[in-house]
């Protein structure tokens, strides 16, 4: 437990204005449009429940701070994927930390892009895990990484001028 | 032996290997820039077994993808069940009855040493030796007949439901395992490791080749064995118990060379622990029902939810975002052998071309995992 402190710690650094709060983070009932949209921060969640031990939502810009804050911290990426919210007009990004042995923590860092204008910088600088994740991510929703080195389709071919998992895409 | 040498980069050729070529194991396509027979870049390029199996989760309800699962990780189909049941388990608070787990590891385990069998036998076929495939595919033909009797299918299977399994076992499968491991026992340490470990050839080829460093892994998140073969002690079902793992006493093989060979040492003593798990639950296996109270149509709560298992390469994660419908909103698939693959490009930079191919054998790829 005592790396899970030491993360929120020092993510909670990036989020000055906001107290973390104890808090599951499932919405009990209705659907997410109808919760009170959530500020940036950390919030310490139930492992046994959801599968990650701290959820951070961040602003775009701050992506790479935290993914040097975790990188600091010993953590490795599992993945990055998206989520398209097409009735909150957003798109997310999810990335995915964990650690190879020693004490376990599992967190969950989001942050969220206008569907319109979907940008956010590249972790790829800081975990080369990331690149080809944020290529897949790029196919599946077109969401752009500014700075990637190979911003350059990867499961999709290479011709195509589509986002198949946008929940508007027709195929 | 990787030669450190000079390379010069003003005298370069491409050299295309694949998407067709047998030592990919499928359809992987590397692109190579080469001086002379020394690598100066590799990129990998994938998608050719690309079918969306993202797209298809959430175009159907829960139960309608599970037979998804089994088609990526063909090798280790069952582990793939068991992920994605987890995950739909743990966003719905469906129970599972211990009988349920106990057979839901057996046959993960009997399906992991199937897996890693077919590794060892394709892995030894690229470097040129054929005999070996014939003994490890008579084992691996005893496993799939006992998991066929049970599940119904080879290869492909979607044994597991939400809530338990859909068929229980029966005193000749119990019999059946415990002959098989006797006799997997007994082949292991003459025609496994007399004939082909202690080859002098193998140890030429793969001892001291591939290089993948501790840090290595974490910047690119490799796990498995490729990590334990890299002197990481990580193993979801240690780490991270889920199921039943704890209530069983095994070992995590960790070999701290970070080469092929110790890779390959990883994956052949997994086998043996693999049938120590199946002993002991088979040992302990409790009675009760197999299927738990799982309502017919699924609509977990509105959430995030994530669940990995270890497969036979590395750590499966299911990302599971749920919107209170009776579809999966988003899942996300983190396949072990897609991080695997990717630092493929920065360890084979200067490799020797066939060294190379030894390597990527080290790495047990299974192409339509990293394509999904």
């Amino acid at each position: 437990m005592e790396i899970q402190e030491q993360t929120r710690i020092a993510l909670a650094e990036l989020f000055p204005a906001i107290t973390t709060v104890d808090a599951p983070p499932v919405v009990e009932g209705g659907s997410q449009d109808e919760a009170p949209p959530r500020a940036p921060g950390v919030l310490v969640t139930d492992f046994a429940g959801c599968g990650s031990h701290l959820d951070v939502l961040c602003r775009p810009d701050q992506v790479v701070d935290v993914a040097r804050i975790m990188d600091g911290q010993g953590f490795f990426l599992e993945a990055v994927s998206g989520v398209d919210w097409i009735d909150r007009h957003q798109l997310e990004v999810i990335y995915d930390y964990n650690r190879l042995g020693g004490d376990h923590c599992r967190v969950m860092v989001r942050t969220c892009l206008p569907r319109t204008e979907p940008v956010v910088p590249t972790i790829s600088g800081v975990f080369p895990a990331a690149d080809w994740h944020e290529r897949e991510t790029f196919d599946f929703y077109g969401i752009q990484f500014q700075g990637h080195p190979n911003p350059i389709r990867i499961l999709l071919p290479e011709d195509a001028d589509f986002h198949p998992l946008l929940k508007d895409f027709m195929p | 032996m990787t030669v450190p040498i000079q390379l010069r980069h003003d005298e370069t050729f491409v050299l295309n290997l694949g998407p067709q070529h047998p030592a990919t194991h499928g359809v992987l396509r590397v692109k190579l820039t080469m001086d002379g027979e020394y690598i100066v870049k590799a990129e990998p390029v994938l998608g050719y077994v690309h079918r969306m199996h993202e797209k298809m989760a959430e175009g159907g309800t829960f139960v309608q993808f599970m037979p998804n699962t089994a088609r990526m990780d063909y090798l280790h189909a069952l582990a793939y069940n068991h992920g994605y049941a987890l995950v739909v388990e743990k966003a719905a608070g469906i129970e599972v009855p211990e009988r349920a787990e106990y057979i839901r590891v057996i046959t993960v385990e009997l399906n992991r040493i199937a897996s890693h069998l077919l590794w060892w036998a394709a892995f030894l076929l690229d470097l040129g030796g054929f005999t070996p495939l014939l003994y490890a595919f008579d084992d691996r033909e005893k496993i799939i007949d006992l998991l066929e009797r049970i599940t119904g299918s080879r290869l492909t299977y979607s044994y597991m439901r939400f809530g338990g399994v859909c068929n229980d076992i029966d005193d000749e499968f119990i019999t059946g395992t415990r002959d098989f491991i006797k006799r997997l026992r007994g082949r292991l340490p003459r025609l496994y490791h007399d004939l082909v470990t202690h080859n002098i050839i193998l140890i030429k080829r793969i001892k001291d080749i591939g290089f993948i460093t501790a840090e290595q892994c974490r910047r690119y998140g490799a796990t498995g064995p490729v990590a334990r073969g890299s002197g990481i002690n990580y193993d979801i079902r240690k780490n991270e118990p889920y199921s039943v793992y704890p209530e069983f006493d095994f070992d995590v093989p960790v070999f701290e060379e970070c080469d092929s060979m110790a890779r390959y040492m990883v994956r052949l003593q997994e086998i043996e622990q693999s049938m120590r798990i199946i002993e002991q639950a088979l040992d302990k296996l409790p009675d009760g029902p197999i299927m738990g109270k799982a309502p017919k149509m699924l609509k977990p709560e509105a959430g995030y939810y994530y669940s990995a298992v270890e497969t036979a390469r590395g750590s499966l994660g299911h990302r599971l975002v749920c919107d209170g419908g009776k579809n999966p909103y988003k899942l996300k698939l983190r396949s072990p052998t897609f991080s695997n693959l990717s630092l493929y490009g920065e360890v084979a930079e200067g490799m020797l071309l066939a060294d190379a191919l030894a390597f990527m054998g080290s790495l047990d790829l299974v192409i339509p995992e990293i394509d999904r």
